[in-house]
């Protein structure tokens, strides 16, 4: 046994090796970069396959290619990247896994570092049909990452990993066992296409199987260690809680010295009925302590019409549906139950300017971002996207006129062309460009639109944290690999007009904005310079 | 230590913010204590406001301080000091690095100190990233200065052996002597 202090991110990695995972793909986002980078790091000497994927459709399909070959797989993503790969997920959980298989996904409750949207993935569950499990704090991480695959291999289906920016950005002791043998990374695919192939009449068929399996599952939540009562037959107060809630409520308990019994839902879906029913019998009140939706809420107020109808059950009718809990949240709730008195901490307004994110010294996209905006015509529409250039929305800038999701410049900016006689420019970095924005750029090609793209390629994917791309020639474990020129995609998708610059030439881009702008045709200016930060680490080596 | 600890590191993203929260929190960890921190990266980290928090003592629950309960700040920059002061409760001590990143619509030096004046709390004012600069030609240690200023001034109830244990297993090898340096400078300074 070894005991450490792991960011919960790590106890993920270190209970996927306990379980004998051998493939691991993944696309980098925040909060759950960590499980790729730190993989990557001992994936030689510990006999793992790593790899960052163009995007996370092509992550989960590459995983479940391992799968059915045999082989132990782990999908790492953040909130949005299962919304990219969940058509791939929703057959998958019709086929059912090989080899088990563990998704993580990580949530940002309060998006500290997500745009656009505040997503509680754990949706997801009742929509595909996935067991999802929601770990509190990195000892769970790593306990639940191995239970995942366990009932992956008990089940065969694939398992959602759910975690939080406070769970997996969360640093605690872990008590760990280190991988005692190498995992097995060769495997043989066994056709079985049966199995394998979503078909009609098949279709379902198997759907049945999946309501029966998902049966299965539920009655084996029921006595699942991820459940746990704090027993304490004498409370008449009760709290269901998940996730990192679960320890803002024993703080506020604490804190309130309010005698409670708790229930952490650990196994978020299927969700344990019976283990609820039981719990609910003999409360007066019951406070569900869940971060966003109240999804657990809805099931236990069914569950409490037949196990007992007169607890009264509060959630999100005394604690916020936006952004994330914490202990004076769950406090200024368990007050309104008990009429116990809580007084909020008075917050000192100073009205102190706000300092917000910008771009890195030396960023190759101070010179790109000022010069457009100055040279463009007046009332030309900016289009921003996901990575670094998302400065471009925050001030010195304050340029973009609309902002969405990986890619979405440029699909947008072809809608906006079509229906209005305005000048649109759609800026996106090259990670995105390889993600996702190579479907826009075709779209609006094949139908005949003429927004001007620019794609701001510092040759790295650089806002999660430097990871590797397509387009640099380098897979994340340190191999080189075919560098994929993204003015050569874009020829090859019918883009005419194309120049590649180094926008420290200023002169030069704004030549060549102005000289786009006027066409009647899809045209990309390339803009190639390093990412100042990664120049300078490359200098140090 | 009956009650729990609870500290606040904050600054700008990229001064080191994490590694110094790494090294309390396993320094605590090599003292006995339980121990939960909680770190941003990723958008907030690019040059925003960045602030974590650690807590340890024998049993720890939420990895959140709540507004007002902070024991001790340390902040790397004084603007961002000048920030927690909205929430800091009366027994809260402030650590600061004598320190200004400016950005655009910033408050000037003066204004910030006359602020941070105005408050009762018991405040520590260093000029951590100065000195770092001059005797050991890196400003980036501040922060390890910073902690052994935190240790000596007993701000912080970890002992000196902790946090050089801490440093050895959490800091590359390559910048390790140059950190015990940092932390040495000030915690023999004081």
């Amino acid at each position: 046994m070894q005991k450490e202090i792991l960011l919960g991110n790590d106890a993920i990695i270190m209970g996927a090796l306990k379980s004998g995972v051998g493939f691991v793909s993944g696309y980098p986002g925040c909060p759950s970069a960590e499980i790729g980078d730190d993989f990557a790091k001992i994936a030689k000497q510990k006999g793992v396959y790593v790899e960052w994927s163009s995007n996370e459709k092509t992550a989960l399909e590459a995983a479940i290619g391992a799968s059915f070959s045999g082989v132990k797989s782990l999908v790492n993503m953040k909130s949005f990247g299962i919304n990219v790969c969940s058509d791939a997920l929703f057959p998958l959980a019709y086929t059912g896994t090989k080899a088990p298989m563990v998704i993580v996904v990580a949530d940002d409750p309060s998006c500290h570092s997500s745009a656009q949207s505040e997503q509680d993935s754990r949706g997801y569950a009742f929509i595909s049909k996935i067991p999802v499990l929601d770990p509190a704090d990195p000892q769970e991480c790593y306990d639940f990452t191995k239970l995942a695959f366990e009932i992956s291999e008990k089940f065969n289906t694939p398992v959602i990993l759910r975690t939080t920016t406070r769970a997996a950005h969360q640093r605690a002791v872990v008590i760990f066992e280190e991988a005692d043998k190498m995992p097995k990374k060769d495997g043989e695919f066994i056709k079985d296409p049966r199995q394998y192939s979503t078909m009609p009449p098949r279709t379902l068929e198997m759907k049945k199987e999946l309501l029966g399996k998902i049966k299965k599952i539920k009655s084996y939540a029921e006595k699942s260690e991820a459940n746990r009562i704090s027993k304490n037959k004498k409370a008449k107060l009760g709290i269901i809680s998940s996730g990192v809630s679960v320890l803002h409520a024993k703080e506020a308990l604490q804190e309130m010295e309010i005698n409670a019994e708790i229930l952490e839902i650990g196994f978020f879906y299927p969700l344990p009925e019976k283990l609820i029913s039981n719990f609910l019998k003999g409360k007066t009140s019951v406070l569900v302590a869940e971060e966003m939706s109240p999804y657990i809420e809805k099931e236990v107020l069914l569950i409490a019409k037949n196990a007992n109808p007169k607890v009264k059950i509060f959630g999100k009718n005394i604690l916020p549906e936006a952004g994330e809990l914490n202990p004076e949240a769950v406090c200024v709730a368990l007050a309104k139950i008990t009429g116990k008195k809580y007084n909020k901490f008075p917050i000192k307004n100073l009205n102190l300017p706000k300092r917000t994110a910008r771009l890195c010294e030396g960023c190759p996209y101070w010179y790109i971002l000022p010069t457009v905006k100055r040279i463009a015509p007046e009332g030309t529409i900016f289009a921003g996207d996901i990575g670094c250039n998302m400065m471009g929305a925050l001030p010195p800038h304050s340029m973009y006129d609309f902002m969405f999701c990986m890619g979405s410049s440029i699909g947008i900016s072809h809608g906006i062309k079509k229906t209005t006689k305005q000048k649109v420019i759609s800026f996106m970095g090259d990670g995105t460009f390889f993600h996702s924005g190579i479907e826009g750029m075709i779209n609006a090609v094949y139908n005949k639109s003429n927004p001007l793209m620019i794609v701001m390629d510092n040759r790295i994917t650089a806002m999660t944290g430097h990871q590797t791309n397509p387009g640099m020639g380098k897979t994340i474990m340190g191999e080189d690999s075919q560098e994929l020129q993204i003015a050569d995609i874009a020829k090859a998708c019918g883009v005419n007009y194309i120049k590649v610059l180094d926008p420290i030439n200023v002169k030069e881009l704004e030549d060549a904005v102005l000289e786009f702008l006027k066409k009647d045709e899809m045209s990309l200016i390339v803009c190639k310079r390093v990412c100042a930060l990664l120049e300078r680490k490359q200098k140090k080596l | 230590m009956e009650k729990i600890f609870n500290l606040i590191v904050n600054g700008v993203g990229g001064q080191g913010v994490i590694t110094l929260l790494s090294l309390i929190d396993q320094a605590a960890m090599l003292e006995g204590y339980k121990v939960r921190s909680s770190e941003l990266h990723g958008l907030s980290q690019r040059g925003g406001s960045v602030e974590t928090h650690i807590r340890f003592g024998k049993n720890v629950d939420s990895p959140l301080i709540s507004n007002g309960k902070a024991d001790l700040i340390i902040s790397l920059e004084t603007m961002e000091a000048l920030r927690e002061t909205e929430k800091s409760g009366k027994q809260t001590k402030f650590l600061i690095n004598e320190f200004l990143l400016p950005f655009q619509g910033s408050l000037k030096k003066e204004e910030i100190n006359q602020q941070l004046s105005l408050l009762k709390n018991e405040m520590h004012m260093v000029r951590a990233s100065e000195i770092c600069k001059e005797k050991l030609q890196n400003e980036v240690v501040s922060s390890t200065y910073l902690l052994g200023y935190a240790v000596n001034k007993n701000l912080i109830p970890l002992k000196r052996e902790s946090i050089l244990a801490a440093i050895e297993k959490i800091i590359p090898e390559k910048y390790r002597e140059i950190n015990i340096n940092a932390f040495n400078l000030s915690y023999g300074n004081n």
